[in-house]
């Protein structure tokens, strides 16, 4: 296993570089909402997006994250 | 598509590499004089580099067709040393007499400091003193902010004409500025650390196409020529027209570099034939 060190140097900046993506995908479809609002949808999708960002918002929980986001994104709409 | 790709370290770069952006479209590349990975210690070292990338270089491109093009410049990162800059400057004059040298880069500041601000002051007098074009690069993730502010400055207290000089490695947090003040920018395109293709073609719908170039960087790091491609592919995914996409990746390289009469590739237009 790695150490609490090795995870955060090895992985920070690729996180940073995810989350960016993420931020920038949700900047381009609300873009998208602005330019065409007849289109804009209440799209599951984007709900489950959002859920899942708020479950990972969380600091103080159980390492079983991934499992949790997996299980949501398991949800039918 | 016909693509410049015009930041290029063609230097940290294979055969392969050059052979694939030919096969995929690219006739030109540009390539800043850089850091190496490590701190020279002498000027001559410098000398020899320019000597490789103003003359070498163009012969390994030109086996595929691909057209070379190079700055010279003590980069940020070695400006920490003045004295081995200024001795690396003193030279600098002869090679902008030479026949692919294109002006004065990358300079700047990477973690803006004092030293690294004199220098960037001298190269950028040297380039007004010789008229020359100027390429100028931004610090990397959390520096980048105060470094863009801070290169601003330097600039607005110098008598340059904005047209003639390129700040890349701007990022949606970095743009507004330099384009509000008439600078070109550039989109540097790296897997992880700057910026991606999506946020490229993203930036370039909010901001339009003027004034903008983007390119790859690729050097000796994590890096991918064919992030250009990706972005290319991007922004026609989009429903942007061929003539569009040629415009931002051929046509506006055309535009800056095309202000050295050295740079003798003109933009183009695609038209269809009633046959
Ligand atoms: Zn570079």
């Amino acid at each position: 296993m790695q150490t609490v060190e090795q995870v955060i140097d090895s992985e920070f900046l690729d996180v940073r570089c995810m989350l960016l993506e993420i931020g920038a995908m949700l900047d381009r479809y609300d873009r998208s909402c602005d330019q065409s609002p007849a289109e804009a949808s209440d799209d599951h999708r984007m709900d489950l997006i959002y859920r899942a960002i708020l479950l990972l918002s969380q600091r103080d929980t159980t390492a079983d994250r991934s499992e949790r986001l997996l299980n949501l994104f398991s949800e039918m709409p | 598509m016909q693509i410049i790709q015009p930041h290029y370290h063609g230097i940290a770069r294979t055969a392969q590499d050059y052979e694939r952006m030919a096969m995929s479209g690219v006739v030109a590349v540009a390539e800043p004089a850089f850091w190496a990975g490590f701190d020279r210690l002498y000027p001559e070292t410098f000398l020899d580099y320019f000597r490789q990338i103003s003359q070498f270089e163009p012969t390994r491109a030109a086996q595929y067709g691909i057209r070379h093009f190079c700055w010279v410049a003590v980069n940020p990162k070695e400006a920490e040393n003045p004295d081995l800059s200024r001795e690396v400057m003193r030279h600098m004059p002869e090679l902008f007499q030479a026949p692919t040298v294109l002006g004065v880069g990358e300079i700047g500041f990477h973690l803006t400091t004092p030293n690294e601000e004199a220098i960037f002051e001298a190269q950028l007098e040297m380039a007004l003193e010789h008229n020359q074009l100027v390429l100028i690069h931004t610090p990397h993730l959390h520096d980048k902010v105060r470094g863009t502010k801070r290169t601003l400055d330097v600039l607005r207290n110098m008598n340059v004409d904005p047209q003639r000089v390129w700040i890349d490695h701007v990022e949606e947090h970095t743009i507004r500025e330099p384009l509000d003040a008439g600078y070109w920018v550039g989109f540097t395109l790296y897997p992880i650390t700057k910026c991606s293709p999506k946020r490229a073609v993203d930036m370039l719908e909010m901001y339009g196409t003027d004034r903008i170039m983007v390119n790859s960087s690729a050097d000796w790091g994590p890096s991918d020529p064919f992030t250009l491609q990706q972005s290319v592919m991007e922004y026609r995914r989009r429903g942007h027209s061929l003539q569009q996409a040629i415009e931002v990746f051929h046509n506006n390289p055309c535009r800056f570099l095309g202000q050295c009469p050295k740079f003798d590739i003109k933009p183009i237009r695609v038209e269809t034939i009633d046959e």
